[in-house]
């Protein structure tokens, strides 16, 4: 028997509130996973080092493992929205993140990619056409040990590309994936950097 | 596809029998080869796939393990009063309740699930409880009370080697003599003759830093007696068959009243290919208490069940003709290997058996030593003990190619042991795209073009490799089948398909999936894949050494083509009855005119004669009963004639090039990886997307082992075998702001020994990423760095150590590791071989 009390807490999430029963200190990784069986949302470090928890909160990525439930329930100020990977995608299809990364090839054991849709999901919402090294940035918090990323800059690349153009974007993809594989004149980074040749 | 008839066929009546696949096959590769979605993707991005730590049973308890505080020490006593009156408990273990010895290797069986009388790392589990919740669990393996005798660690294969004579210096009981887990010694050709011979003589010292796995899920098993006496073990693992033996002979259960069942597995890569103590102790507790209990471990246990990359320390000598002829490959290897045995046996012959090609030479002996540490074991890690050695090969064939004003591809291509050759040490070769591979890199990656605008600071290095498509033999003997598949058909016209192979993310079930609709003409969504579940599914041997494709693939081939059989038949005999289809067919109209293909039976010749798939499989089952067949796998003799002739050895080799382009900061001594070109002969790809995903996941996982990755133990005086960081922020493994840019390039040499003439993808195109970048650097900077990783203090020693004139004692880098203390402050070229 837990020594913990539990508390009642109301969560917004994916658009439904939800009453549970928790102990205060539990994170939200361990709510969405245990008390509501959203087991969507993974735990791979429960320390914020791998990503795989992140969820969205009123749009912006979140580390679940790292954030107390009660600091994202609903009071009568306030009323956080929280998205987990089950919420992304509707009765009319998968999120075009969800489909990108299905047809790209991006899912090898799939173990960090609901963290990682969501945060390519969050940088959709703020920026239509990202570049490649903004990709980077945005998924430098979800690691991953399958791909080597590659598909997933694909998969982000091409998911980015749909929502601007629709559905015909085969050549803009092929021009932006050639684009993210260049690597640039040969030249030493450093010398670059200092604007000197040895 | 083009038919494959290959020459110089000298090994063909071994292996399978896929003579022609042109015969076999119904020369449409519609399903074969296509960029086809997983069978599993759309349940993986919606986050509905469920892994171990997913699954809740009714009643579940949460098991915890109380862990070593220290590296070696005696138990002298542990109190589990104090858990065992907490409310909440319901039941505890310690380790002298299974004291039955298990281990991977039959013949190495030296771990028991948790510590019995002495520890020998830390983080070695001593004790576990199972409790009412996970917070309940924890306090109550906190409240165990561990009275340790501390005892001498041994930290190194240096101190492993002055001691082990007595109770007291001996890590591991098991160990014959010494610390020693496994010495090999195997000489072909006279190497010290050919190496005096040669004209230039090239060597160097190499170390290869440990390495672990760090798959995003942690290891996670659900144990759960039933009241009928049957265990159900749920377990994300690879090898769900040799848990199931294990767990039989480690509890003294009857096999058939034990139940393994593999869900999804969050990425293993070698990390889940054995037993670990958490599957045979929630199997106990569930025993003790009848109730399901869970065990999910932290993170931090995750680095100490390791069984990662081995450290090796390497001297290696290669001689060569001033023609550039290899003549002879002397190589001395020490192994650190940890605790326990693990996969140890193997690796020993690993690190010496898969040296011997696509670049061949006349003579060779290796030595390889693996010794029992007071550190976490250390066991098979993508590419199983034959990365490091490849590290140092390459390097040397660089250096050669050097001396002897040879062009890097050059000297590999002179060199290339050849198309169904033998290699010195008697393996035997299918195809090897050699000469494709390296064609694909050159060219893709504008080599002749970069190297005429070269400036200092910025380079591009190459290097090559080869790997095994599964091992011959099982891990035990016997004469069963490898793997099996079982298929049934449905008078819906979908297809199921039973099978015991392990999808760990790979993709084995998509593989499968393609094979059936390429044979049975089903499409992608009428395919059921079942898989891993030993009550439900024939045996395969697990998801390791790149064995699931070809041996799988056969035996799903097998199983298709018995029912194709029946189904075009059917088909057949309904045509010829019928007064439209004689409109389309012609006298001889044969079964085989029947081409089954996209949800359809049609007429080879004229496909307006058609029906849909499901007719055909109840035409089908009328005509021949119940539509179910099975296939094995099985394969044949092969090897060299001798002690360990047959480790190493595999129906089908697969064959890879890296081409690293890479800059380094004088200035910081940091490297950067600007992208990296892979160019890998699978065979033939089933499906090109997972081939790439394969390929771009293994250069990845070498990039970050030349740069980043470290299981760091020192300074062990202070540290005494503490792990520094085990944790996924200082164990560094590549973000996407770390990663190169990786171009992955198919190239497909069909073997006759694979299924389509597949051969591996999985652990291959990870080798020569490694020393690629090593040569890439030399490239750039003009030094040969040999100690990875390539940290920026290596680095800097090493350019300051150019800079001196003399060797200087004081470039050396100011690391506390011994193993480190060298850190390629000299060339390479100029230690001296010491035998």
């Amino acid at each position: 028997m837990s020594q913990a009390k539990s508390s009642l807490l109301t969560l917004k999430i994916n658009g439904q509130k939800h009453d549970v029963a928790a102990p205060m200190h539990h994170t939200l990784c361990e709510v969405l996973r245990y008390k509501l069986n959203l087991t969507g949302t993974k735990q791979g470090c429960d320390k914020g080092d791998c990503g795989a928890c992140t969820v969205l909160i009123d749009g912006a990525p979140v580390l679940s493992c790292l954030t107390v439930s009660g600091t994202v329930a609903c009071d009568e100020n306030r009323s956080p929205e929280i998205t987990t990977i089950e919420g992304l995608a509707t009765a009319s299809g998968l999120d075009p993140v969800q489909d990108a990364f299905d047809r790209c090839g991006a899912l090898q054991c799939g173990f960090c990619q609901p963290g990682m849709m969501l945060s390519a999901r969050a940088l959709l919402n703020e920026t239509s056409s990202p570049s490649l090294q903004q990709i980077r940035k945005a998924l430098s918090g979800n690691l991953c040990r399958c791909t080597g990323y590659t598909k997933i800059l694909e998969a982000c690349l091409m998911a980015a590309i749909e929502e601007e153009k629709g559905g015909d974007s085969e050549e803009a993809y092929e021009a932006m994936r050639k684009d993210a594989l260049a690597v640039g004149p040969f030249v030493p980074v450093s010398n670059k950097k200092n604007g000197k040749t040895q | 596809m083009t038919a494959f008839m290959p020459k110089n066929v000298n090994f063909l009546a071994h292996g399978t029998t896929v003579p022609n696949p042109l015969e076999q096959n119904q020369d449409t590769n519609h399903s074969i080869g296509t960029r086809a979605r997983k069978v599993d993707g759309a349940a993986k991005a919606t986050g509905q796939t469920l892994y171990a730590d997913d699954i809740s049973l009714p009643g579940m308890l949460h098991c915890k393990i109380k862990r070593s505080t220290r590296a070696h020490a005696r138990i002298v006593a542990i109190n589990t009063a104090p858990a065992e009156t907490m409310e909440g408990v319901y039941a505890v273990m310690v380790g002298d309740e299974l004291p039955t010895k298990y281990g991977i290797i039959p013949w190495t069986k030296d771990e028991t699930p948790l510590a019995v009388g002495r520890v020998r790392h830390v983080g070695e589990g001593v004790a576990a409880v199972a409790a009412v919740d996970e917070e309940t669990a924890i306090r109550a393996a906190r409240a165990i009370e561990v009275t340790y005798e501390d005892l001498p660690p041994i930290l190194s294969c240096e101190e492993a080697k002055k001691t082990g004579d007595t109770p007291e210096t001996k890590v591991n009981d098991k160990a014959k003599v010494g610390n020693i887990t496994k010495r090999v010694d195997l000489a072909f050709g006279d190497t010290a003759q050919a190496i005096a011979d040669s004209d230039v003589v090239v060597e160097g010292n190499f170390y290869f830093c440990g390495t672990t796995h760090a798959a995003i899920e942690p290891h996670c098993a659900i144990g759960h007696m039933d009241p009928r006496g049957m265990l159900t073990v749920i377990s994300a693992t690879q090898v769900p068959h040799y848990l199931h033996r294990d767990l039989a002979w480690v509890l003294k259960l009857p096999a058939n009243r034990i139940r393994v069942i593999q869900p999804a597995v969050g990425g293993a890569f070698g990390g889940k290919s054995e037993p670990f103590d958490l599957e045979f102790v929630v199997a106990y507790l569930s025993m003790k208490c009848g109730r399901p209990v869970k065990c999910l471990y932290e993170r931090e246990e995750v680095f100490y069940a390791h069984r990662g990359r081995h450290p090796m320390d390497m001297k290696m000598e290669l001689g060569a003709t001033s023609d550039g002829r290899l003549k002879g490959l002397r190589s001395e290897i020490d192994i650190d290997g940890g605790a326990y045995a693990s996969f140890g046996l193997i690796t020993a012959y690993y690190a010496g058996q898969l040296l011997t090609g696509p670049v061949g030479y006349e003579n060779y002996h290796f030595t390889a030593t693996r010794y029992y540490t007071n550190k976490p074991p250390c066991g098979p890690k993508r590419g199983h003990g034959s990365v490091q050695p490849r590290f140092g090969f390459e390097i040397l064939l660089d250096m050669m190619a050097e001396k002897l004003g040879l062009d890097p591809f050059e000297i590999r291509r002179k060199n290339f042991v050849g198309n169904f050759q033998e290699t010195v040490n008697g393996q035997q070769m299918g195809t090897l795209g050699l000469n494709k591979v390296l064609d694909a890199v050159k060219v893709a990656s504008d080599w002749d073009g970069r190297k005429a605008t070269k400036q200092r600071g910025r380079g591009m290095g190459v290097a090559t490799s080869m790997y095994i498509s599964g091992t011959n033999y099982p891990i035990y003997p016997n004469q069963m089948p490898q793997s099996s598949v079982q298929v049934q058909l449905d008078r819906s016209g979908r297809a199921t398909i039973f099978s015991g192979a392990s999808d760990i993310g790979q993709g084995s079930d998509s593989v499968l999936a393609t094979i059936v609709c390429e044979e049975l003409g089903t499409e992608l969504g009428d395919v059921k894949v079942v898989s891993s579940d030993t009550d439900l599914t024939p045996v395969d041997l697990g998801a390791y050494s790149s064995r699931v494709t070809l041996m799988m693939g056969h035996a799903a081939q097998e199983a298709c083509r018995n029912l194709r059989k029946k189904v075009q038949e059917a088909v057949a005999e309904c045509w010829r009855d019928d007064e439209e289809a004689q409109k389309f067919i012609e006298p001889g109209f044969k079964p085989k005119d029947v081409l089954l293909a996209g949800g359809k039976a049609f007429f080879r010749y004229n496909t307006e004669l058609q029906m849909p798939l499901a007719k055909a499989f109840q035409l089908a089952e009328a005509a021949h009963g119940t539509l179910g067949a099975t296939g094995g796998y099985r394969t044949q003799m092969r090897g060299g004639d001798y002690r360990g002739g047959t480790i190493g050895s595999s129906p089908a080799y697969s064959c890879t090039a890296h081409l690293a382009d890479v800059s380094v900061d004088e200035e910081t001594g940091q490297i950067t990886i600007h992208k990296i070109w892979c160019a890998h002969d699978c065979g033939k790809a089933l499906n090109p997307v997972l081939v790439e995903g394969q390929i771009e996941g293994s250069t990845y996982m070498g990039a970050a082992e030349v740069a980043l990755e470290e299981m760091h133990y020192g300074p062990n005086p202070v540290r005494q075998g503490m792990l520094v960081g085990p944790s996924l922020l200082d164990y560094r493994i590549p973000t996407t702001l770390d990663t190169p840019a990786i171009e992955a390039l198919i190239v497909e040499e069909p073997d006759p020994n694979g299924p389509y003439g597949a051969k591996e993808a999985g652990e291959g195109p990870l080798h020569s990423s490694i020393p690629a970048v090593a040569n890439a650097i030399y490239d750039a900077v003009g030094i040969r760095l040999t100690q990875l990783p390539f940290s920026p203090n290596k680095v800097l020693a090493a350019l300051r150590a150019q800079r001196a004139p003399t060797p200087n004692p004081d470039a050396q880098p100011a690391s506390p590791l011994p193993s480190t203390a060298a850190a390629g402050a000299n060339d390479a070229a100029s230690t001296k071989f010491v035998s």
